[in-house]
């Protein structure tokens, strides 16, 4: 290097990736990632939606007009996205059932993505006894056909979000306990990891430290595709009528609902579509974007 | 004739590894002793069990398929085998150090050089984050590398081979080991590069006065490097020196073949092709009886098929395992 660049980069006139800090450098090269900036701008575009359009409208979600001419009305002043079924006003439904599908759509996916990592990595680091049981066991979590057990289990754990909640993660986590299962076998032969027993590093520290963040790459995409997932799992549990309750919204009970009007009022079920299509591609392509930007070994 | 304190003393170590195809006796009754601060080498070629016994010092074969079977090590009196996992874990990374043959894969990829450095630095000492990295630092401009400040904040990947195996090298000595194990440190790495990894390893060994254990297959490293050396073949050490010895008069047929097939400078220009051991390695599910040297011997009689030569000294403080020792 010339003693003209060396000036050069010591003025900040190019950044190198010396001048970042990890989360710096993460951040910078998602920045740069077309998709993924197009699915954050998906996400913004969904959250404004959902947090703050009740803000500038403000309506009743579940305020119903009585009357047939309440019913099913066309977009107006009055409802900028009509009513629906029971004469409720659509735009304020889409608001507050987006919260909802949102927060389950989160918290389950995470929630299975941790509980799958926890199993993965342990089946994955012991090996022998300790993988043969947890990976039948999540075979046989595999194999149960999910929805009968669900009714069982939701009549028996009773309706609410949390239940949702609790049972799209005893029902989703098994993917992700594979996926980190398969990479621990490979990771753990890795030299780095002979290495960190060689430095007298505990099993623990081992799992959760060396394997893993090497993981996280995989994980993230599974979570951020979870979520989608999750939403859509969530309009499954309320259309068995086990999920969020009526007059409650979520986009998934009012696509639902919508589909025995699909010929008469096709908008119903456009506006909830739409808005989980939109969420679900956002956290597809903002999670591929991630991917990229985490791993260390990628040079942007 | 050494008067240093004996550091490790490993007697008839037999570490067998159970396959689906057998049992291969990788490491089948090794004697080695090291004294404080001696540089000792271990050679052999590949499947001789040289890098077995490394990882049977510091308890990490990997089990199943392997076992350590029978035998003693003793570091600093006690005997390592007797240790609870956890009594072995606080003495990995601590008093024994080990570093590996490839450079590129040593390090976890998902951290600075600095994080990976500070973790094994606060494993053992009971330091806060700052001092670790002012320990971390020192190590890193101790091993030799520039802008220690800068690189400390490095991954992996923004490294060269020699770079990381500096790196790799301040990490085993981040907490003033008694014993590095080098497995083939510098074979990865080209040759330029392993000449300054070997002057920094003899650099530092004067420095902070470790003892040294070079496991390699190439001569040339422990040549430069190690005091005493043992040659190891198929499990067994079957000759064990002085460096000097070793190559000025070896006497077991192995070793002399061995020196036999490196290409001397002083020699004059002939069209001859360099003398090499005939045959090959014996199997390891097929151990030859005898002596384990005697179908691929010039030298062998009716008694290296029948019997198992013992290690035997030849001359003081120079052991031979063979029933017809060459003269030189």
């Amino acid at each position: 290097m010339t003693e003209k660049a060396v000036e050069a980069r010591k003025k900040g006139q190019r950044k190198s990736s010396d001048d970042y800090t990890y989360v710096g450098m993460v951040f910078h090269r998602l920045t740069r990632h077309k998709l993924a900036m197009f699915g954050a701008f998906m996400l913004i575009v969904i959250l404004l939606f959902v947090f703050a359009g009740p803000l500038v409208w403000r309506a009743d979600p579940n305020e119903q007009i009585e009357g047939l001419e309440g019913m099913f009305n066309v977009p107006s002043p009055a409802h900028p996205l009509g009513t629906d079924d029971y004469g409720r006003d659509v735009l304020a439904r889409m608001f507050f059932g987006g919260r909802i599908s949102l927060f389950i759509g989160f918290i389950s996916a995470i929630s299975s993505t941790i509980v799958g990592a926890v199993v993965g990595l342990v089946a994955g680091y012991y090996g022998g006894w300790a993988d043969d049981l947890l990976m039948r066991f999540t075979d046989a979590m595999l194999s149960i056909p999910t929805f009968p057990l669900l009714i069982a289990l939701a009549s028996v754990m009773g309706k609410g979000i949390g239940q949702i909640i609790l049972v799209i993660v005893i029902f989703g986590w098994m993917i992700d306990a594979r996926l980190v299962r398969g990479l621990v076998l490979s990771l753990k032969e890795q030299e780095y990891i002979e290495a960190a027993h060689a430095i007298g590093a505990s099993a623990n520290r081992i799992m959760w430290r060396h394997l893993f963040p090497n993981t996280l790459a995989v994980l993230i995409v599974s979570t951020t595709i979870g979520i989608g997932g999750a939403i859509i799992y969530e309009a499954s549990i309320s259309f068995l009528g086990f999920g969020v309750q009526a007059p409650f919204a979520s986009w998934g009970n009012m696509l639902q609902n919508a589909q025995q009007f699909i010929w008469n009022s096709p908008r119903l079920i456009i506006y909830p579509g739409l808005a989980i299509f939109m969420t679900v591609l956002g956290f597809n392509f903002f999670g591929d974007g991630l991917r990229d930007a985490i791993d260390p070994k990628l040079k942007l | 004739m050494d008067n240093r304190e004996i550091l490790v003393d490993i007697k008839n170590l037999r570490t067998f590894f159970y396959t689906e195809d057998g049992v291969v006796p990788a490491v089948d009754g090794i004697d080695l002793t090291i004294h404080r601060g001696e540089v000792v080498g271990l050679v052999g070629e590949s499947g001789c069990g040289k890098s077995v016994t490394a990882l049977s010092i510091i308890r990490l074969i990997p089990n199943p398929p392997g076992k350590i079977i029978g035998g003693e090590i003793f570091f600093h009196g006690e005997d390592l085998l007797k240790k609870n996992a956890e009594e072995m874990r606080m003495i990995r990374g601590d008093k024994i150090s080990m570093i590996f043959q490839e450079p590129m894969t040593s390090l976890n990829p998902v951290y600075t050089i600095g994080d990976q450095i500070s973790e094994a630095v606060t494993l053992h000492q009971k330091i806060d984050a700052v001092e670790a990295k002012k320990r971390t630092i020192e190590m890193l401009h101790l091993v030799g590398i520039p802008e220690p400040e800068r690189r400390f904040s490095q991954y992996p990947h923004e490294m060269s081979g020699g770079m990381r195996q500096r790196v790799m090298i301040a990490m085993a000595l981040s907490s003033n080991p008694d014993l590095l194990i080098s497995d083939e440190a510098t074979t990865a790495l080209d040759v330029t590069i392993q000449a300054q990894i070997l002057d920094l390893m003899r650099g530092l060994q004067k420095k902070l006065g470790m003892a040294i254990l070079i496991i390699t297959h190439n001569l040339a490293v422990v040549a430069e490097m190690a005091e005493t050396i043992s040659i190891a073949y198929a499990g067994k050490i079957v000759e064990s020196a002085s460096a000097r010895e070793i190559f000025k008069s070896p006497h077991h047929p192995y070793t002399y073949g061995l020196l036999q097939s490196i290409p001397k400078f002083t020699e004059k220009k002939t069209n001859e092709p360099l003398p090499a051991i005939e045959g090959m390695v014996p199997s390891p599910y097929h151990m030859p009886k005898g002596c384990r040297f005697n179908p691929r011997c010039p030298f062998a009689t009716e008694k290296c098929r029948e019997e198992e030569p013992e290690i035997l000294e030849f001359s003081p403080g120079h052991l031979v395992r063979c029933f017809h020792p060459i003269e030189s």
